[in-house]
């Protein structure tokens, strides 16, 4: 197998006293799209603050194409091609779309090039070049969500960090969101790491899958053979059993505990 | 009538200058959530720099003008890196002792440089109180009154072009709407802002300079930030236009109110509308309604 373009070991990341992620490892390959799986509260978002470098990991280390980026400032990481789509989009609401999008350019200085993605990120989603001189505060939930997508990828990035693409989306749109995720990395090869509460989307997507509780990666593997897996059926896919094994289910425990 | 409207000139010309110190609170407020009280006092420097380079070493009036603005400039992004960054995330509380203590310290330190008496700057507007100025019909009004108006207006074009069209400035907006999410875009915002900083202080330093014909410069001058300050709640506090709108407005009311009415309403007028206003209008003139949606 490739060498991992991002690679994250034993972190532990606090706020204050609270401690959010107790030794966390995972690892991106390439062209691959990984997935983090956790209830509320587990600690995805942290992992990803810690990748971007908006958090500082008290332990543990973050390599980024073999090179360790923990505890480097957040523009320094984007700089590496690292770009963080983060929960709730953050977009910034009295500038227009357009400027929303050339400040995820904002590190570029290849016209060109930056004028050629823009171009991309409207054919994959034409709404925002309908509204690009609306102010980004206007618009709606989904469309906030394609205009944070779109603004981290001006970036030109190697790795996208996705942090609950789908939250707040309806069915369809989560759909639609999901299908552009893949499009980007198959069509620029952008190897992507997506948090998401959405277990089936997210393990019908992704390549590689981690689960996440309170802090801990307790379970990792292919998402083929996590989505077959009962742990992961019951607890993440809300699966019922049936029959006789029915009446043991109060007995029943997650295996990995 | 004549009187009414040498007066409404005056008044807007002081309210130029109050909108320019209210506009350098509202910069550092929106971009750092921090209130600068030491912001008359960086005007006050401002003035006794251009004094220095202008009247001590004879430099000519531009050219002093603008040593005076960069060095300003330094020494405000020198004051966010040195004094603001060390405290920054600690309660408002510290932040805003640590500027009103710094506001003291620049006074006693500027009484030790300069001395406490009142000094006088050299302007192409106001050499000759005869001569410069302008006469329209019988209406006159003075050069260096005219100046503050101009260069207020030529100034704030300036800021609106560098705020809405240059990378960094859109950024600055950016790094004040979503800091975090400043950050995800690898907007350095650190840099952003000493950079906010640098740009209250020059200002600060360019109305210091503009008001230097008319109160003289002298360790007290910086008490004019008292009156920006509810030019700049008027506005809305969080508003570039309501800021210069703001200073505009307390600027002509208390020249009016100190020519109409009896004596002692002049220095109360600004605090007066500012109830007034707030009564009705909690938010300021132009307070920002739209809020970011979840
Ligand atoms: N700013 C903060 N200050 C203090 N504690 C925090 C902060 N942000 C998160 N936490 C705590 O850290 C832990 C992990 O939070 P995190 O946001 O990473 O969870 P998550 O897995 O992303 O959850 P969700 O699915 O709800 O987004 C939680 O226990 C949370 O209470
Ligand atoms: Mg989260």
């Amino acid at each position: 197998m490739s060498e991992p373009i991002l690679k994250v070991s034993n972190i532990e990341s606090f706020y204050g006293p609270i401690m959010a992620i107790r030794g966390v490892s995972l690892e991106l390959h390439p062209g691959s799209i990984a997935t983090v799986l956790g209830a509320n509260g587990a600690g995805k978002t942290t992992i990803l603050k810690t990748i971007s470098g908006v958090l500082d990991p008290l332990k543990g280390s973050v390599e980024f194409e073999g090179r360790p980026i923990q505890r480097m400032d957040p523009d320094k990481i984007v700089r590496l091609g690292i770009s963080h789509v983060p929960e709730g989009r953050e977009v910034f609401p009295f500038l227009t779309v357009r400027e929303n999008l050339m400040m995820g350019a904002f590190l570029r200085r290849d016209r060109t090039g930056v004028n050629d993605d823009l171009e991309r990120v409207y054919t994959y989603f034409p709404r925002l070049k309908e509204r690009m001189i609306q102010p980004a505060g206007q618009l709606s939930g989904g469309e906030q969500q394609m205009l944070a997508i779109s603004r981290a990828l001006m970036n030109r990035p190697k790795v996208l960090l996705l942090d609950e693409p789908s939250l707040g989306l309806s069915p369809i749109l989560v759909k639609e969101i999901f299908a552009i995720i893949r499009r980007i990395n198959q069509e620029s090869g952008t190897s992507i790491l997506l948090v998401e509460q959405n277990a089936k989307m997210a393990l019908e997507t992704a390549n590689y899958g981690y689960v996440l509780e309170v802090g801990r990666v307790v379970m990792d593997d292919t998402c083929e053979r996590l989505l077959n897996s009962k742990d992961i059926q019951e607890f993440y896919l809300g699966a019922t059993e049936e029959g006789a094994r029915g009446e043991k289910r109060w007995k029943r425990k997650k295996t990995w505990r | 009538m004549l009187d009414f409207i040498q007066q409404l000139v005056n008044g807007i010309a002081l309210g130029c200058v109050y909108g320019l110190i209210a506009l350098g609170f509202v910069l550092i407020y929106k971009a750092t959530e921090v209130v600068n009280f030491a912001q008359g006092e960086l005007l006050m420097l401002g003035g006794f720099f251009a004094f220095t380079f202008i009247t001590f070493m004879g430099l000519n009036y531009w050219i002093g003008f603008l040593l005076a603005v960069i060095c300003m400039a330094l020494l405000g992004s020198t004051i966010e890196r040195v004094v603001v960054r060390p405290i920054l995330g600690y309660p408002q509380f510290s932040i805003v002792m640590a500027t009103i203590g710094l506001g003291f310290f620049a006074r006693s330190v500027a009484g030790m440089i300069w001395g406490t008496d009142d000094l006088k700057i050299d302007t192409p507007f106001s050499r000759s109180v005869t001569e410069n100025v302008v006469r329209i019909g019988s209406l006159v009004i003075a050069d260096d009154k005219i100046s503050i108006i101009v260069a207020t207006v030529l100034l704030c074009i300036v800021l609106y072009l560098f705020f809405s069209r240059t990378r960094m400035g859109i950024a600055m907006q950016a790094t004040s709407q979503n800091m975090l999410a400043a950050y995800y875009m690898g907007i350095p915002v650190k840099r952003v802002f000493s950079l906010i900083w640098a740009i209250s202080a020059a200002v600060a330093c360019f109305a210091g300079i503009l008001l230097a014909p008319s109160t003289l410069i002298h360790t007290n001058v910086g008490f004019i930030g008292l009156k920006a300050f509810p030019a700049a709640v008027l506005g809305g506090f969080g508003s570039i236009p309501g800021a210069l709108v703001g200073g505009i407005i307390i600027g002509v009311i208390e020249q009016l109110a100190g020519f109409y009415l009896p004596q002692g309403f002049k220095d109360v007028a600004a605090y007066i509308v500012l109830l007034l206003v707030l009564w009705f209008k909690p938010d300021g003139l132009f307070g920002m309604k739209m809020r970011k949606k979840v």
